[in-house]
This record gives structure tokens, sequence and C-alpha cells, in this order.
């Protein structure tokens, strides 16, 4: 009797919650829906049906596939590096170095400010001046005289993008860092050891001990990093504001929804992005409660 | 376990998160509280949030506040974007009942076709036969900010695109004049490129794109068939646009190569500090190149946009009123302010504006604002694009990104079709 009451309790506290979020997150999604399947256009709601005109009308328009082409090519950058720079510096602070604590917050101090502020910083270090007005990383690299490396990096023509992924980089392997170490750590010492025994060479451990330990960690990461690069707009706008070539669906979904007033072409932008992300996150979901189930 | 089911929560936190991005699109926030009502107020809600806009604003608010002491003015202005924040903030409002007594908007098809198509504002002509505003405005101005004869806005102040701005000293060690038509302009930039000047045409971010555009594509045309394209009477797919649109690429192959990355007031600077020679921006440029210490016809001299002398093309800030205004007579009061000599005189001088109407007070303006002031007089008066006169904002949205394709690819034709398609799905083209 006591267990139902403190069941009913529970339920009491969390419903408000719930209802909250039933209306705010599963609500608005279903009216988003409504609206990407309308033409409306212009201050005032039109909700006559066009069914999935504006899905259609997408899949034609040469702005979106360059914000397809953008999206995929700054996740496989920003996700790939932000991995491979977080694992090199968790596996180096894992050498049980000195000063490890301060090394630690040094990387992960870039996730406690936000894209905006990393965005206006890196829109001044990639300043793509050329000439008299170098300046930025371009004045560093001109004064020691590294000329060749001397980039118009986010304004290089067809793979100015690939330059975002930099800040982003920047701003989340740290964190990505903290991931690995927490996993690191989570590797027994003993395991190490029996494999020195054995007679494995250091590379030998990481590539068949450490490496495939690490895998549900890197999952995860690619999860966090891929839902996040997905969605990216505020390092973009802080970096280059509203620009074509850097143009990503997010963008697009608000210069058409608040600047052109096409409400129902907004609206699919935002859906195609929720489908896009759930095709990330739910099979990840779903074993992880797989998982769940089985221990 | 624990671990696990962390890891779960935090997942099941993240795609509630990713769900919000989805849903943010066209839910309506909840809109700002609305100040506490009282009988006498009025709420005045505009994007003018600091530097000489908001000084301006104050400036023209002292005014009201002498006449109608009685009348509380409630600020509302929203920063950030140049009014794009503002904009979306006032959608929200409108959409959820909330509308304020008056909004800031520019003058023409920003607010026509937007406001009046969703039926959310009343005709002010009472205000302007009332006023006599009629008289003292340019009569070419009054067709543009109307629709079927009824007026819609009060404008306030006056700024002009088709300025180019340019370098006094580079232009006379060249022994160049001033180019006044297309041809001498070219030539102009072709012999400082000669000379050495690798981009003698600063531009800036993709914005100043299009008010070059505008600028070329009004020189190319001529007042009469610039204003055919914008009613639907001259298609866009006609060889006179093409002409334009091939004018506008060549003039293209004379600006500097980090444009995109340049706001409008990097690309005004390097006319100043002499990496350029010429630069299109409107006519705020004035009040920062003075901002920034240098003296005009010293520092910076100007002349209309080569090939459109004689025709002014504007833009202006203005008000409107709603209907269903919650007080409608305040805001009446506010338009009437808005309206008059000593309120524009109030605001302008501040702003770095001309007053829209023709009889402000000479001595209160620059040198600059007083050439302008003649011109604007005199001129015939044409919209700018990029600044919300002249197509609604679905339309210039749809030749914004024609523009920025443009700006990838160059292929001219493809811009021409792109125009000829946005004419269709949002202007006055069938």
């Amino acid at each position: 009797m006591r267990y139902k009451t403190e069941q009913l309790q529970g339920f009491a506290l969390v419903a408000p919650s719930i209802l909250a979020v039933l209306i705010f997150v599963y609500g608005f999604i279903g009216w988003s829906m409504r609206v990407s399947l309308s033409q409306w256009k212009g201050l005032l709601p039109d909700y006559t049906w066009v069914g999935l005109q504006n899905y259609l009308n997408l899949f034609k328009d040469p702005r979106f596939h360059i914000d397809i082409r953008n999206t995929v090519i700054f996740t496989l950058l920003f996700v790939g590096g932000s991995l491979v720079l977080g694992l090199l510096l968790a596996i180096l602070l894992d050498q049980g170095l000195r000063g490890e604590g301060f090394f630690r917050s040094l990387y992960m101090f870039p996730l406690a400010i936000s894209f905006i502020v990393t965005g206006v910083v890196w829109r001044w270090l990639m300043n793509p001046a050329q000439g008299a007005r170098l300046s930025g990383l371009n004045l560093i690299f001109d004064s020691l005289g590294l000329d060749f490396l001397i980039s118009k990096w986010h304004t290089t023509p067809q793979w100015g993008i690939a330059f975002i992924a930099i800040p982003a980089i920047w701003q989340m392997s740290g964190y990505t860092m903290a991931l690995y170490l927490g996993g690191l750590r989570a590797i027994p010492d003993s395991l190490r050891e029996a494999a020195r025994v054995d007679g494995a060479s250091e590379l030998q451990i990481y590539r068949r001990i450490i490496f495939p330990l690490l895998s549900p960690i890197t999952l995860s990461a690619m999860i966090i990093l891929g839902h996040i690069s997905l969605k990216v707009f505020d390092l973009i706008i802080a970096v280059a504001g509203k620009q074509l070539p850097l143009d990503v669906p997010a963008i697009y979904m608000w210069t058409t929804t608040f600047d052109g007033n096409f409400y129902g072409r907004g609206a699919a932008i935002g859906i195609l992005l929720l489908l896009s992300v759930a095709v990330l996150v739910v099979p990840y979901l779903r074993y992880n409660i797989k998982q769940e189930a089985e221990l | 376990m624990r671990n696990k089911t962390l890891q779960l929560l935090l997942i099941g936190l993240l795609l509630a998160l990713a769900a919000c991005g989805g849903g943010e699109t066209t839910a309506p926030e909840g809109a700002a509280a609305p100040p506490a009502a009282t009988a006498n107020q009025v709420e005045v809600f505009s994007w003018w949030t600091g530097g000489g806009e908001a000084a301006g604003l104050d400036a023209m608010i002292a005014v009201f506040k002498e006449k109608y002491p009685e009348i509380t003015f409630v600020n509302a202005a929203v920063a950030g974007g140049a009014g794009t924040n503002a904009r979306a903030v006032l959608a929200t409002r409108l959409q959820a009942g909330d509308a304020p007594d008056s909004w800031q908007g520019h003058a023409g098809q920003e607010l026509i076709g937007t406001y009046v198509a969703a039926g959310q504002l009343e005709p002010v002509n009472f205000l302007f036969e009332q006023n006599g505003w009629i008289e003292v405005m340019p009569e070419t101005l009054i067709p543009l900010i109307s629709q079927d004869g009824n007026i819609y806005s009060v404008p306030v102040n006056i700024h002009r695109a088709n300025v180019m701005w340019y370098s006094p000293t580079i232009l006379a060690e060249n022994g160049i004049q001033p180019p006044q038509s297309m041809d001498e302009w070219f030539a102009a930039m072709d012999a400082l490129q000669a000379g050495g000047m690798a981009a003698p045409l600063a531009m800036g971010e993709q914005w100043t794109a299009l008010h070059l555009f505008e600028t070329v594509l009004l020189a190319s045309l001529g007042p009469d068939k610039y204003n055919d394209v914008w009613e639907g009477d001259l298609d866009w797919g006609s060889p006179e646009v093409k002409t334009a649109l091939e004018a506008f690429a060549k003039v293209l192959t004379y600006t500097n190569s980090d444009a995109a990355a340049l706001s409008w007031q990097d690309a005004a600077q390097l006319v100043v500090n002499g990496s350029s020679a010429f630069n299109v921006m409107g006519d705020w440029a004035e009040g920062y190149f003075r901002e920034i210490g240098f003296e005009p016809n010293i520092g910076y001299g100007w002349v209309p946009t080569p090939g459109t002398g004689g025709t002014f093309q504007f833009l202006s800030d203005s008000f409107v009123l709603p209907v269903g205004a919650p007080h409608r007579d305040a805001a009446i009061a506010w338009l009437t302010v808005a309206g008059s000599r000593e309120g524009q005189d109030a605001f302008n001088p501040v702003k770095g504006s001309i007053p829209a109407r023709s009889d402000g007070d000479r001595a209160l303006y620059g040198e600059y604002l007083l050439s302008a002031m003649d011109d604007w007089a005199n001129d015939i008066v044409v919209g700018s694009l990029t600044h919300g006169v002249v197509a609604n904002d679905s339309w210039k949205s749809e030749i914004d990104t024609a523009m920025g394709l443009f700006l990838i690819n160059g292929n001219v034709d493809a811009f021409q079709q792109a125009l000829v398609a946005a004419c269709v799905a949002s202007g006055p083209c069938q």
C-alpha cells in the first residue's frame, strides 16, 4: 500500500514536466509537420493542404543542395576532427603526467563559452584579407615567413565550410577528450598488465584492447557531436554572417521563415532537420535500451 | 548500471533538445509581456536601440512628450540584426493578437506585402490630408508607399541607396573625374586596375552585393523600366534585364576578393583608407565616415551611382497605424508628430538622414545631407530593393537567394531564370 502512494507521489511530481514536454516538444513537432504540409506564406497562417510540395521543392532547390553538401562536409570534418583530437589528448593525459588537472581544465575551457563567442574570436583570427590588409592568423603566418599557409579561410571558393569546422573542433575536442578520458580510466590496469605479461607491445595494447573497449564512448561522442553538427547555426552566423557559400539547413530555415515569411518551407526544413537527427539518435537509443534490458 | 541510466537520460535530454530545434521554427514564443496597460499610453515598436538611431528616436520622443504630455510613451525597441530580430518578434506578437500601437517598418512593399496583405494596417490618407503632407512630400514618393490609392505609412526619414562614395585623393592622383555614366565608371576602374589597384570597387557581404545590384539595375534600365520590372510590366526575362545583369557581372570583376568577410563598414572604410577608389552604399555611410574622422570632400566624395543621376533611389523608415491599435488616438498623435516638420527635424539631424518632407530646416543639416535634400526635392524618386521599398519580403528573399547563387557560380543565365521564377512565385508576374 505504501508502495502505491509513493508511486503516485512520484508520478504527480513528474507529471508537470511530462505535460510540458508533451505540449512544447511533441505538440509543436506535430504542429510544425502540419505547417510543413501547408502553403503558409505571409504573416497570417494559411493551412491549405499542399501535401509534400514543400519537401519536393526543397529537393529541387539549388540552395538546399548547397545546404546538404555543406552539412555533410562540416559533419565529417567536425566529428572526425573532434574524435581524433579528443582521443589523442585523452591518451596523452592518461600517461600520468604532472599537472594533469591543469591541462584537463585547459582543454575543457572552450566548452564553457558559447558558439557565438567562439565564432567572433575566430572571425578575427580567420580574417581572409590579403595583401596590405593581412590580419589575424594570416598576419602571424606572414611574419613567421610561412607565407604558404596564408589562407582565404572561410571565403575559399567551394570549400569555405571546411574552415568553419576548425573553431567547432577547437571548441568541442576538449569535451570529447573528457569523454575518452573517463573511458580510459574505466579500463582496469589489470588488463594492460596481463597483455604486457603476454608480450604485447604498447601499440598492440591500444589497438587490440583499449580502442575496442572505448568503442561505446566513440559511439556516444559521435551521437553528441553529430547532432550538434546537423543543427549548426550560431557558429556560422558569428564567423561569416548569412551568405550562401556557407549556408546550412538551419540558416535557410531561419531566413526563409523570418526574412521571407515562407512558414511552410521553413517548417519543412525544420522537420527534415529533426528527421536527420532522429536517424542518428533513435537507433542508438534503441540499442541502449536493449542493452539495458539484457543487463 | 547507474552509468547506463545516466547515459540514457542524457541522450533522452539531447533528443528533447534536438526536437526543440525542429519545433521552434514555427512555434510562436510567448511574446514579451506587454507593459502594464494604462489608459493613455502609446507603445511604439522599433529596432532603434543604438547609436544615432536611438538618439534620434529619443529626440523625437522629446518632441512628442512636449506636445502630448498626458500620453505615456512606451518605447518597445528590440535590438539586433538591422531589424530582422525585431520583425521576428513583431510577427509573433501580431500572430498572438498583441499588436503594439505603432511600429517601424521600411516604407513600401516590405510593409504592404507583409502587413497590409494580412489586413493588419489602416490607411493613413486622412493624416496626409489633414496635415498637408501631400504638398510637402515628393509626388513620385506617394505611389511607392501606397496600394490601390491608400497610403499605409508615415515616412520619418529618407536615405538614399544610389550613392557612390569615392576617394578624392585617389581620383586626383590618377587624373580621374568622378564618373557620371557606366562607361566612364568602367574606364576609370580599368585605368585604376592598370595602375596596380587590384580592387577599385569595395564591396562587403552578400546584402551589400544586392545593394550594388539594385543601383546597377537602375542605371542600366533607367527609372521607368526599373519601376516596370517591380510592377510586373517589364519581363524579368527580357533582353533589357539581361543587359543589366551582364553589366552587374562586369561590375563584380572590379571588387575585392574578401568581400564576403566584410561588413558594409569594413567595405566603406577601404575607400577612405585608400585601398579602393569606390564603394556603393546607402548614405548612412556618410555618418560612418564622419564618425571615424573624415571630412566631406576631403576624405570622401560622393556622386549618384554612375548612370543614375537625376534619380533618387530611396528607402525610408516609417510608422504605421495598425487595425485595432490598443490606443488608437495616442497612435494617431504619435504619427502626427512623426510626420511633422518639428518631429522630423528633431530625428533626422541626429540619425544622419534627411526628412521625408521637403521643408526641413536647412540650418540643421550638414554638407552631404543638404545636397541629398536638394536631390530629394528635384529628382525622380524610385524605391530600393534591398531596403524593402519595391519588393515584398518573400520576393526579396528569393532574389537574395538568387544573388547568393550567382555570387557562387557567376552564371548570368541561371541568375536571370531565377529572377523570373522569383517574380512568378512571389511577385506580381503570373
